[in-house]
Parts: C-alpha cells; structure tokens; sequence
C-alpha cells in the first residue's frame, strides 16, 4: 500500500534521535579523573570544546538525526551516519587533548555516557543502512577491512592517545600484544582441535544413525556444564597427568594454566560442529547422493566432491557459532592463568579501574564481530547452491 | 546384452527379488513395469551392483559384473534415476563430464563430448553448458540427466522412473528422445516404469514384475494377446486391450496395395490413431502417405479390426 505524501518519519530513526538527543542533554559527554580510581565527575561538550567546535559537532549530529528521521535512501543515511562516528570521535579526542595538561600522564579522561550512547546509535544506524544495502559477502569483507584500516590508521596517529583506555594501552603495550596473541592462539588452536575431531565425528553420526542420539545427546551434557565448573572439573585430570608424566608437564600440560582452558574450550566447540556437519549432511538430496554412486565414484569421492561440498555453508556456520563462542570464552580462561585479553579484564574488575577492563573487552568484542563477518561471508560464499 | 541369471535379493526373511532371469538383447529396449514395492528397482539396482544381490548373477555382455570393483562396473554402465540427482554445485558441462573425468579423459576429448551430447539434445553449449541445474526446466534438467549417463559412451544404459517428473506432453517429447538415441548409439536400454502405456509405448521386450517375480517377459503384443498370469492382463488392462494392441503397429507396417477415396493418414501413426482418424471422418478406409510424401498403400476398417485381436 502506499502511503500518503508527505514527510514520513523513519521508525528506527525516531527511536535513535530521540534516545541520542536525551543522552546528549542529560547525561556527560565525557568523563574527568584526577587519577586513575577517583571516581570522575562529568563534563558537558560546551564545558569541553571551544563554542564553535560544540556547536558544529551538535549541527552534524542533527543533521544525522535528520538523515536518520526523513531521508529513506540507505547510502545517505550510512553516509551521515559515518560522518557523525567520525565528528563524535574527534570531538572525545579533543575533549580528552583539552583537559589533560600538557604532559600530564595521571589524570584520565574518558568518554562519557552520552558519548557511549550517541555511539551506539549511529552505529545501529550504520549497520540498518549496510542491511538495507544488502551488500555481497566479498563488499561486506571489504567493508570490515576499510574499518579495520581506518580505526588502526586512527589509533596509530596517536589522536587518540590522551583517552583513558589508550592511556592503560601505553603503560600495558607489550602485555597487550602477548595476551591478544595468546587469546587468538587459544581461540583458533581450540577450533582446529575440535574441527579434526568434530567433523568425522558428525560424518560418522550422519553415517551410524544410531551413534546420533548418544554423541549429540553427551555432547549437550558438556555444553550445560558453567566454563567455570569445566575448569575445575579438568584440574584434577590434567594435573595428576603432568605429575604422572614429566614430558607432559614440559609441554605445557598443567591442572592449571592455558591446557585446561583450551581442553574445555574444544569440548565446548564439538557440539556446534558435529550438529552442524549432520544437518548439513542431510540436507544433501539423496537424488544426488544416489547419481553420484550411480556414476561410479568411489565412497571417498562421493564423500569429498559431493556430501562435504554440498554441506560446507552449515558446517562452516557451525564453526562460526563456536569461533565466535570461543573468543568470548577465552576470556574467562584468564581466572585460571589461562592468558589473553580477559586478564586485563580481571585485573581491572580487582583494581576497580573500569578503563583496564575496557582495554580487554572492546578487542574482544572486536574480534567477535570480525570473525562472525567473516565466516558468514565464506558461508554464503561457499553456498552456491540456491535455497 | 544383459544377461540376468536367478538373481535374488533378501533383506532378512523379506525377498524382495525373487530368483528372476531375463535377457536385455543388444541395441534393444527392455521395460521393467510393476507396481510400486514389487521389485523392480531393486532388479535395476543389483544390475550396477547399487544393491548387492543375495543370488544369482548378472552378465554384460556374457562378463560376470562382480569380475571388478564396483565403481569401476558403473563408469561402464549408464544410470538414470527419476529426480535425476544432477551435481546442483556443478555447471551443466561439469554434469555431464563427471564419468570421462572419472575415467581419465584428457581435456579436450571431454570438452568435445560434452559439445557434442548438448546438441543431440537440444541444448546450446553457449547458453547452457556454463549454466546450473537450478536454472534449467524440468524438462532440461532430464536431458542433462541422460546426456550424463551416456557421456563415456556406456553400452548399456539402466534407467530408474526417468521420465516420472515430466508433464505429459514433455515426457512425449522425452519418449521420442529416447528412441532416438537407441538408434543413434545403438545402446542397449534397461529401463523401469509404473505406466504401462510407456512400458507398451518404448519396450521392445516388456518384463511385468509382481511381488519380486517377472510374471511374464516378451514383446508387448504377446502380452496382451497371450497373458501367462491373470495379473498380467489386469496389470495391461481388459477393456481397452484391442486398442493397444492396434497402438503397437503403424500404418505403414499394416498397409495393403490398393488406393483409398478416405482421408489421408502418415505411415508413422499407429493403428489406433487411423481407427480414430476413421471414426472421425466417418470413411471405411484410409490412404497411407510415407514421410516422403509417396502413398504407400490403404488401410481398411476390416483390415485394422483383424489386428486388434489375438
């Protein structure tokens, strides 16, 4: 049905412009600290910007508002939205250059909740107007890329670098690059253990239908179990093995530390793959199945060239539900020695420093969503055959 | 030449092929016919050994098949199933090359039989052979089927419901094809059915399998005129039996010298269709023209009748 003529209010962008604009009026833009655990207190952005900078940064944010409000063409609409991230961001940066004197290294100064909140908005606005888009696996990759060039661009300037979370960066640095390594090591290596073992487990399942039940239903037991309780479960196990065997404890096999956690997080990472690698086994016809014998390939080739191929989209779907699950995991891997990014979240949880934990949970995230866009996009792209 | 020998087959107490023997001739059509559970696929699946019979064997060309290993049995035999079961991540031309590719072939000897089997049915390589199944017609997905079997030139040829999918006129269209390529390759067909008009229609030889056993196994006039079970001729059907039988003869092969004042009718139709032609018009005979244009004889009302039975 169409509508009458007339301006017509955009519903997402209603919601988004009213939230952005309350948050801009009520609550601070950043956050100022004497040091690094006083608690702040709040900063307006006329407080900390020259009038004109205030000014202009609320005249892009509006024109967003409007954009998000009134125009329907999502390229415009993405296109406001980015330029209002960029103006945000420089305007923190400002903020942040503003109120630390000059060589200063103990105050801290932090984007507030209205700049958190503003930032979510045009975010969402962002990713509404790339949906809206519709944009192929390949431009969706390409987009992530350009981002990931931009932000890393951005970072390295140093324009950034009067920000509280940037200022734990400097003092952490190599830290930050030994546990990012640690948290991606113990995230991929746990995938490929589970990936060796799950997907002949699930051809096997697919084949012995009733092995099906009895696997699935084990590996539905390992994944109600609490990581936290896993962990303490495989001490005992891992432990008395490395007192049992010395050259185990010489490759790193302790009750505590990194072995545990990647055990529990390739017990966690079977199910998705072998549910996945049956469903997707199944969904082959059985036309096809039958032909492809019928031709005279021999099992494994039938296997390898038509069933794997075939159920390749579900199967990697599967492992993006566990490589994305993984990443978020690793994180609690830190309570047990374990190393990566989720150490400097539970250092700062104990030392009350919210920017530490910051420091640890925005690459986690980060890397949570890049992985998810891109196994997504090699799903689609591996799934050339229409639904 | 086919050669089936007392095969069997059993799962636990249930025989669900029982002890069957025929012989497919060379370059010659045979049709399994049968109700659904009665056997027949299993039959065509022991012949490339998809199922492995219980007893008995079956010969190609008088070589027992389990001489070698199975998949290598099967590059040899063409195999058609209903559905089709085409590669839907492969393109038309990747279809049809899969056995060459099997077998070895280099790559131009593929791309030139692929060229080739698009033509003889029909479909340009340029706009089909880089296309995907999913964008074909039911009708084109079956041709690739069969261009498929027969890409590494397979002697034999077994065909399971192969034409089930298609709407009437097409599957006419897909009959002809069929017959076809009999005579161009001179490939000896094996092939299952539930309709016994196309049974009547393609077979040379008609088995009529019931309960895992063939009843009876001969040309399609013999059945109907010389039924060796009561089901035999329940399954071929009583009342309209005349009238296949006159289906299974052309004009041209029943017609007499002598001109007619009736209406014109082609050598290629069957009896049957003169008879209604003659109704139609209301004449008591008919001339019969050759495919040339020639007249090859007339057909009369008493002529036509001494036909339709035994």
């Amino acid at each position: 049905m169409k509508r009458p003529r007339g301006p017509s209010i955009d519903r997402l962008g209603l919601l988004l412009s009213v939230l952005g604009a309350a948050a801009l009026v009520l609550l601070p833009f950043v956050v100022f600290k004497a040091n690094r655990i006083v608690l702040g207190d709040a900063r307006g952005l006329f407080e900390v910007l020259p009038a004109w900078a205030a000014w202009g940064c609320q005249a892009v944010l509006l024109l967003a508002a409007v954009v998000a409000l009134a125009v329907p063409g999502p390229k415009l609409r993405l296109a406001a939205a980015l330029l209002g991230v960029v103006v945000l961001s420089l305007a923190v940066a400002a903020a942040a250059d503003a109120l630390t004197p000059a060589g200063d290294k103990v105050v801290r100064v932090a984007p507030g909740a209205a700049a958190w909140l503003l930032l979510v908005c045009l975010g969402l606005m962002a990713t509404d107007a790339i949906t809206r888009l519709r944009p192929g696996p390949l431009t969706r990759v390409l987009l992530l890329g350009l981002f990931v060039a931009v932000v890393g661009a951005a970072l390295a300037h140093g324009g950034f670098d009067n920000l509280s979370v940037m200022r734990e960066y400097a003092v952490n640095a190599t830290r930050f690059a030994q546990e990012l390594r640690r948290h991606v090591g113990l995230a991929l290596g746990s995938l490929a253990a589970a990936v060796i073992v799950a997907l002949p487990l699930g051809i096997l399942c697919y084949r012995v239908p009733r092995l099906r039940a009895g696997v699935l239903g084990t590996l539905n037991v390992i994944e109600t179990i609490p990581a936290i309780a896993l962990f303490g479960i495989l001490m005992a196990p891992l432990g008395a093995l490395a007192v049992a065997l010395p050259w185990a404890a010489d490759l790193g096999i302790r009750g505590i530390g990194a072995a545990p956690a990647a055990v529990a997080l390739f017990l966690y990472a079977l199910l998705p793959i072998v549910a996945n690698t049956v469903v997707g086994l199944k969904r082959v016809s059985r036309a096809t199945v039958e032909a492809a014998h019928g031709m005279g390939m021999t099992n494994w080739q039938v296997m390898t060239r038509i069933e794997l191929v075939l159920a390749l989209p579900v199967i990697l779907t599967g492992i993006r539900v566990v490589l994305v699950q993984n990443i978020g995991m690793v994180t609690i891997a830190a309570l047990i020695g374990g190393g990566g990014l989720g150490t400097f979240v539970f250092q700062g949880i104990g030392q009350t420093a919210i920017d530490l934990v910051l420091l640890g949970a925005i690459p986690i995230v980060s890397l949570a969503f890049a992985a998810a866009v891109l196994l997504d996009a090699l799903a689609e792209l591996t799934d050339r055959v229409p639904a | 030449m086919i050669t089936v020998e007392e095969l069997s087959k059993q799962y636990g107490p249930t025989t669900v092929v029982d002890a069957v023997s025929f012989t497919v001739e060379r370059n010659s059509i045979s049709v399994i016919v049968g109700t659904s559970g009665s056997g027949k696929s299993t039959l065509l699946r022991m012949i490339n050994r998809l199922v492995e019979p219980t007893g008995g064997r079956v010969l190609l060309e008088g070589n027992d098949t389990r001489g070698e290993p199975a998949h290598l049995l099967r590059r040899r035999i063409g195999y058609v199933i209903q559905g089709y079961g085409l590669f839907p991540h492969r393109t038309v031309a990747e279809n049809i090359a899969t056995v060459p590719r099997l077998l070895g072939w280099d790559t131009s000897r593929i791309r030139a039989r692929v060229e080739e089997l698009l033509r003889v049915f029909q479909l340009d390589p340029q706009t089909y052979a880089g296309a995907f199944p999913h964008q074909l017609s039911g009708g084109q997905q079956q041709r690739v089927g069969v261009a498929r079997a027969l890409a590494a030139e397979p002697a034999v040829l077994l065909m399971d419901e192969p034409f089930g999918a298609l709407d009437p006129i097409i599957r006419a269209k897909a009959q002809e094809d069929l017959l076809d390529i009999r005579r161009r390759f001179g490939t000896t067909i094996l092939l299952v059915t539930h309709d016994m008009d196309e049974a009547f229609r393609l077979g040379d030889r008609v088995a009529v399998m019931s309960s895992g056993r063939v009843l009876q196994y001969d040309r399609p006039a013999v059945l109907l005129t010389r039924p060796a079970d009561p089901l035999v001729s329940r399954m071929t059907g009583v009342c309209d039996r005349a009238l296949k039988l006159l289906s299974l003869t052309t004009a041209g092969e029943a017609a007499v010298p002598g001109d007619s004042e009736g209406p014109s009718v082609p050598a290629s139709a069957t009896l049957r269709d003169v008879l209604s032609e003659l109704v139609w018009s209301g004449a008591s005979s008919a001339a019969v023209i050759g495919a040339d244009g020639a007249p090859r004889g007339q057909l009369t009302v008493a002529a036509i009748f001494a036909r339709g039975r035994p």
